[in-house]
C-alpha cells in the first residue's frame, strides 16, 4: 500500500509545475521545434546562434536590448576575439560614466539596453516564457518537451496570420502563439530581411528558429556546462548508490540472518 | 541521556579523562552516534538524514550566493544574473539553492506524514512533534523570503500577497502589514529586512533541530510498530536495538545517494522545471502577472487559504456571529494557519491507544485518504479561483479539518485494532528471519 | 569454512575501502567549487587585459587610464624628452639606485636602460617616443605627479621621490624603478594592456 504513496510522492514533482497553468484567452499554438541543444545530450548549434545573433542585430536590437548579456561571452558562439571587438565597435554605443560621455562599445560592455518603445529585453525572454503547460495543470508536458521558451519565441515570431485590429489607439496584430491572440509587435521579419553568410535560406521560419535559439543562449549561457555537471555527477552518484547498496547489504546480513549473497 | 540502558563512552587514556573531566564532548557525540535505534525501521525512516543534508546544504550554498548577491531593488534580479554568468561555477550553486528548496519540502512532506501514519507524534513524543512543527513553519519562513530576493516578478507578488495575509487581521492588520514591509508597499526596505532574516533564520532553524533531535533520543525512536524498546536491561535492549552507526548512518547514506541521483538530474537537466517562468522578469511594481502562483510546496495551503470565500456558509456564519470581524479574507488566513495548527495538535486529538497505523484497520484508510487530499489540495492551489476549482478545494479543505478534529478523536473509539507484535525482535524476525548459527557475525 | 572466511574478509574490506574512498571524492568533488566560487569572476578576469586607444596622446602629453583598478601612465615622449632621457641613460645603471628595468616584458635581470625601458615604437616614429609605466610610487603606493621633480620625469607628492624621465627612480625613499606593465601595440594607435 505504501508503494503506492511512493508512486505518488514522485508524482507531487510532476505536480508542481502545475504552477504554470496555462492563462486564459485564446488558443494558443506552440510548436514542437526541434532544437539542438534539447535533451540531455543535445549541444548548441554555433552556426545557427551566430545566424541568430545577425538576425537580433540587423532586426530585433532595432527595438529590444540584451542588457544582462555581455558582448564578451559572444566568443562562445564561435567567433574570435578581433570579431567580438569589431562587432562591438560596430554596433554599438554605450555611455560612459567616466567620460561622461557615449563611446563606440567594447567586449567587457553589455549589450546595450534598448527601453526607447518599452519593447522587453530579451535577455532572459527564453526562460521568462513558457511554451508547454498542463494538461489540467500537472505540469507532464512540460516534463517531456520542456519548459517550451525557445518554442514558444519561434511559434511567436512565425505565428502572425496577417490579420489586424485596431483596439484605442493600438493597432494589433492576430497571432496564434501570442496568448490572447492579438500582439501589439508588428511581425519583424520577412523572406529573405537578412542574408546569411552560410547561405541558409532565410524564410520566417528559419529566423524564427534561428532568434529563438540564440535567446536560449542569451538565457542560459552556461546551459552545456550545466548539462555536462549533470551527467557526470548522476553517474558518480549513481556508482556511490551502488557501493552504498553493497555496504550496506554486507553491513546487515550478519543481523538479518541471512546468508551474504 | 537516553532512557535506552546502552554502553557510554569511557575515558581511557590520561587524556581523554583531562579532557572529559572539563567538557564531556566525545561522551555527547559517543551516545548521540551510538544510539540503540529499533532495528526494524523501514525505509520511510531516512528522510530525517535527508532533511539534515538539505538543511547543510543550503546553509553551505545560502553562505557562497551571499558574497555575490546584493540586496537591493535596483541591483538584487542583476546580481543574480551576475552569479548565472560570471561567477564560477555559480549556475550550479544557485540551482543546487534553488532546487534543494524543493528536495527540502518533499523530504518534509513525506517526514511527516511518516510521521502521521505510523504514530510518531504520540506519548511520549509531543514535544518531538511541535518542535517538528516549528521547524516546518520556520522553514516555510524561510523559503517564501528567500524567493523574494531574485526581485523577479513571482518574487515581489508573492511577497505583495503573502503579506497581504496580515492585513486581513482584524483592527490591527494594516498596521502589521506595513510594519512586516517597512513602508506602504513591498520596497527596499523590505527586500533588506527578509535578506536579513533569510540568512539568520536557517541557523534557528538548526537550533531547533538539535532540540528535536534531543527530544527523540531522550524518548527513542518510533519504529514501524510502535511497540516500545524494551528497557529493563541492556541485554534486553539490545535484542530491540543496534547502534545509529554504522548500521542506521549507512542505510541512510545509500538512500540519500539513491535520492542525490534524482536531484542532481534535475538540478542538471532541468532546473527551472519547479520555478515559474515570470520569476526572470525583474519585479515591476506597476504590472501584475497573469497569475500569481506560490511554490508547490505552499500550495496545499494556498487552496485552503482561497477556499473559504464568502459564499461558504461556515464563513458567513464566522462572521454573523462575530458581528462582522472575522471576515471572508481573516477566516481564510484563520484557516490555512490552521490548517498546520491542527496537525501540531494531532497528539491530543487521536485517542487510540495503539501509535501504528499498521495495526489500525479503519485509520488506514483514512490516511491514505489524507494523502490524496494533500495531494488534491497541491493541485487545486495550483488552478485558477474558478468552478468547479473552488467547490473541489472546499471539500478537500474540510476534509483535511475533518480527518484531524473529527477522524482521529472517533476513531479511537470505535475502531477495534489488529494484534501488534510483543516486541521490536519479534517484528523483525518476523521479517528477516532469527539468525540461524550458521552465519555467525562475520568479525 | 575458515577459507572461504579469509575470501570474505578481503572482499568485505576492499568494498568498505572502495565505498569509502569514493566517499571523499564525493566530499572533495563538492568543496572546491565552494573555494572557487572565490576567485575572481569572469566580469573581473575580462578586465585584465585592456585596449587603449592612443591615437589622442600627442608628444609631450600623457593618458592615465585604469588597469587592474591601478592607474597607469602611457606617456608620448617629445623629442626634447627622448634626448635628455639619452642623456641620463649615459651616466649608466651603476649610477641608479634600482639597477634593474622592472620591466615585465623583459627579463627579471635586464639592465634599467632607457631602451629596456620603453616601449618599441609603432611604425613611423623613431626609438623611444613611447614608456608605459604603473603609476604607483614603488615606496608606498602614492600617485606620482607627471613633468615633475628633480630629473623631469615623475615625482612623488607624498615622501618626495624622484622618477627620471624614464620612471627610473633617482632620489628619495622609493627602492625601485616604477614597474613596465605587459604591453604591446595591437596596431600604430593602440596599447594592450595585460
Amino acid at each position: 500500500m505504501f508503494k503506492k504513496l511512493a508512486i505518488g510522492a514522485a508524482f507531487a514533482l510532476a505536480l508542481a509545475p502545475a504552477a504554470s497553468f496555462a492563462a486564459g484567452g485564446g488558443e494558443q499554438h506552440i510548436e514542437d521545434f526541434s532544437f539542438s541543444f534539447e535533451g540531455p545530450f543535445g549541444t548548441w548549434d554555433k552556426n545557427q546562434l551566430q545566424r541568430g545573433l545577425q538576425v537580433y542585430t540587423e532586426v530585433c536590437a532595432a527595438c529590444h536590448g540584451l542588457k544582462y548579456v555581455p558582448l564578451r561571452t559572444l566568443e562562445d558562439l564561435g567567433y574570435s576575439e578581433e570579431e567580438v571587438i569589431a562587432y562591438a565597435a560596430g554596433n554599438f554605443e554605450v555611455f560612459d560614466p567616466e567620460l561622461d560621455d557615449f563611446r563606440p562599445a567594447i567586449p567587457t560592455d553589455h549589450f546595450p539596453a534598448n527601453d526607447g518603445v518599452g519593447a522587453p529585453d530579451l535577455s532572459l525572454m527564453a526562460k521568462a516564457r513558457a511554451g508547454f503547460h498542463g494538461p489540467y495543470g500537472l505540469g507532464i508536458n512540460q516534463f517531456f518537451k520542456g519548459m517550451g521558451g525557445a518554442e514558444y519565441i519561434a511559434s511567436l515570431l512565425d505565428g502572425y496570420t496577417g490579420h489586424e485590429k485596431e483596439e484605442a489607439g493600438t493597432v494589433l496584430y492576430e497571432n496564434t502563439a501570442f496568448p490572447g491572440g492579438w500582439i501589439s509587435m508588428a511581425p519583424p521579419l520577412a523572406e529573405d530581411q537578412v542574408e546569411f553568410t552560410d547561405g541558409h535560406p532565410a524564410t520566417v521560419e528559419a529566423m524564427s528558429e534561428d532568434i529563438a535559439a540564440f535567446l536560449m543562449w542569451t538565457a542560459e549561457p552556461k546551459m552545456m556546462e550545466r548539462k555536462y555537471s549533470g551527467f557526470v555527477g548522476v553517474i558518480f552518484l549513481s556508482l556511490l548508490s551502488v557501493l552504498l547498496y553493497l555496504v550496506n547489504k554486507r553491513l546487515w546480513a550478519a543481523v538479518k540472518g541471512k546468508k551474504t549473497a | 541521556m537516553s532512557g535506552i540502558p546502552h554502553d557510554h563512552y569511557e575515558p581511557k587514556t590520561n587524556g581523554e579523562k583531562w579532557l572529559n573531566s572539563r567538557l564531556p564532548i566525545v561522551g555527547l557525540i559517543y551516545d548521540t552516534i551510538m544510539i540503540p535505534t529499533p532495528k526494524n525501521l523501514n525505509w520511510w525512516w531516512i528522510w530525517g538524514i535527508v532533511l539534515a543534508f538539505c538543511l547543510a546544504l543550503q546553509i553551505v550554498t545560502g553562505i557562497v550566493l551571499v558574497m555575490h548577491y546584493t540586496p537591493h531593488v535596483d541591483l538584487a534580479f542583476a546580481s543574480i544574473e551576475h552569479i548565472m554568468r560570471n561567477v564560477n561555477g555559480g549556475y550550479m550553486l544557485r540551482y543546487l539553492h534553488m532546487n534543494g528548496a524543493s528536495l527540502f519540502f518533499v523530504a518534509v512532506y513525506i517526514h511527516i506524514f511518516r510521521g502521521l501514519f505510523y504514530g510518531s507524534y504520540k506519548a511520549p513524543r509531543e514535544i518531538t512533534w511541535i518542535v517538528g512543527m516549528l521547524i516546518y513553519l520556520m522553514m516555510m519562513g524561510t523559503a517564501f523570503m528567500g524567493y523574494v530576493l531574485p526581485w523577479g516578478q513571482m518574487s515581489f507578488w508573492g511577497a505583495t500577497v503573502i503579506t497581504g495575509l496580515f492585513g486581513a487581521i482584524p483592527f490591527v492588520g494594516e498596521a502589521i502589514q506595513t510594519w512586516l514591509l517597512g513602508g506602504p508597499a513591498v520596497d527596499n526596505a523590505t527586500l533588506n529586512r527578509f535578506f536579513s532574516l533569510h540568512y539568520l533564520l536557517p541557523f534557528v532553524i538548526a537550533a531547533l533541530v538539535i532540540v528535536h533531535i534531543w527530544a527523540f533520543h531522550t524518548t527513542g525512536n518510533n519504529n514501524p510498530t510502535g511497540v516500545d524498546v524494551r528497557r529493563g536491561s541492556k541485554a534486553e535492549a539490545e535484542k530491540d536495538t543496534l547502534p545509529f552507526w554504522p548500521y542506521f548512518v549507512i542505510k541512510d547514506l545509500f538512500a540519500l545517494a539513491v535520492i542525490l541521483v534524482v536531484f542532481w538530474a534535475v538540478v542538471g537537466f532541468m532546473p527551472n522545471y519547479l520555478g515559474h517562468p515570470d520569476n526572470y522578469i525583474e519585479a515591476n511594481p506597476l504590472v501584475t502577472p497573469a497569475h500569481i502562483v506560490p511554490e508547490w510546496y505552499f500550495l496545499p495551503f494556498y487552496a485552503i487559504l482561497r477556499a473559504f470565500t464568502g459564499e461558504v456558509w461556515v464563513v458567513q456564519f464566522a462572521s454573523f456571529i462575530t458581528g462582522g470581524i472575522v471576515d471572508a479574507k481573516f477566516f481564510g488566513v484563520i484557516a490555512m494557519f490552521g490548517a498546520i495548527l491542527a496537525m501540531a495538535l494531532a497528539p491530543w486529538l487521536d485517542t487510540s491507544s495503539v501509535r501504528s497505523g499498521k495495526y489500525r484497520p479503519m485509520f488506514k484508510w483514512w490516511f491514505y485518504l489524507l494523502v490524496i487530499d494533500f495531494f488534491a489540495l497541491m493541485w487545486l492551489g495550483a488552478m485558477p479561483a474558478e468552478e468547479p476549482y473552488a467547490t473541489f478545494s472546499l471539500i478537500a479543505s474540510a476534509y483535511w479539518f475533518a480527518y484531524f478534529f473529527v477522524i482521529l478523536p472517533i476513531l479511537g473509539v470505535i475502531e477495534k485494532p489488529l494484534a501488534q507484535p510483543e516486541t521490536i525482535e519479534e517484528d523483525f524476525n518476523a521479517h528477516y528471519g532469527k539468525a540461524d548459527a550458521d552465519a555467525t557475525p562475520a568479525e | 569454512m575458515s577459507h572461504a572466511e579469509d575470501n570474505e574478509g578481503t572482499r568485505r574490506d576492499f568494498l568498505y575501502y572502495v565505498a569509502g574512498g569514493a566517499g571523499v571524492v564525493a566530499t572533495g568533488a563538492a568543496v572546491w567549487p565552494l573555494i572557487n566560487q572565490m576567485n575572481p569572476s569572469a566580469d573581473v578576469q575580462a578586465l585584465s587585459s585592456i585596449r587603449v586607444d592612443v591615437s589622442g596622446v600627442e608628444p609631450g602629453t600623457q593618458l592615465t587610464v585604469k588597469w587592474l583598478g591601478k592607474p597607469v601612465f602611457i606617456r608620448h615622449r617629445t623629442g626634447a624628452e627622448i634626448q635628455k632621457a639619452q642623456e641620463q641613460d649615459a651616466e649608466g645603471v651603476g649610477a641608479l639606485p634600482d639597477p634593474l628595468a622592472r620591466n615585465f616584458n623583459l627579463n627579471a635581470d635586464a639592465p634599467a636602460t632607457d631602451a629596456n625601458r620603453v616601449m618599441p615604437s609603432p611604425e613611423g616614429e623613431g626609438a623611444g617616443a613611447w614608456i608605459v609605466q604603473m603609476g604607483v610610487c614603488t615606496h608606498l603606493g602614492c600617485v606620482p605627479l607627471g613633468d615633475a621633480g628633480d630629473f623631469g620625469g615623475w615625482f612623488c607628492p607624498c615622501h618626495g621621490s624622484h622618477y627620471d624621465l624614464a620612471g627610473r627612480i633617482r632620489k628619495g625613499p622609493a627602492p625601485e624603478n616604477l614597474p613596465v606593465p605587459p604591453a604591446e601595440w595591437v596596431d600604430n594607435s593602440t596599447i594592450k594592456l595585460g
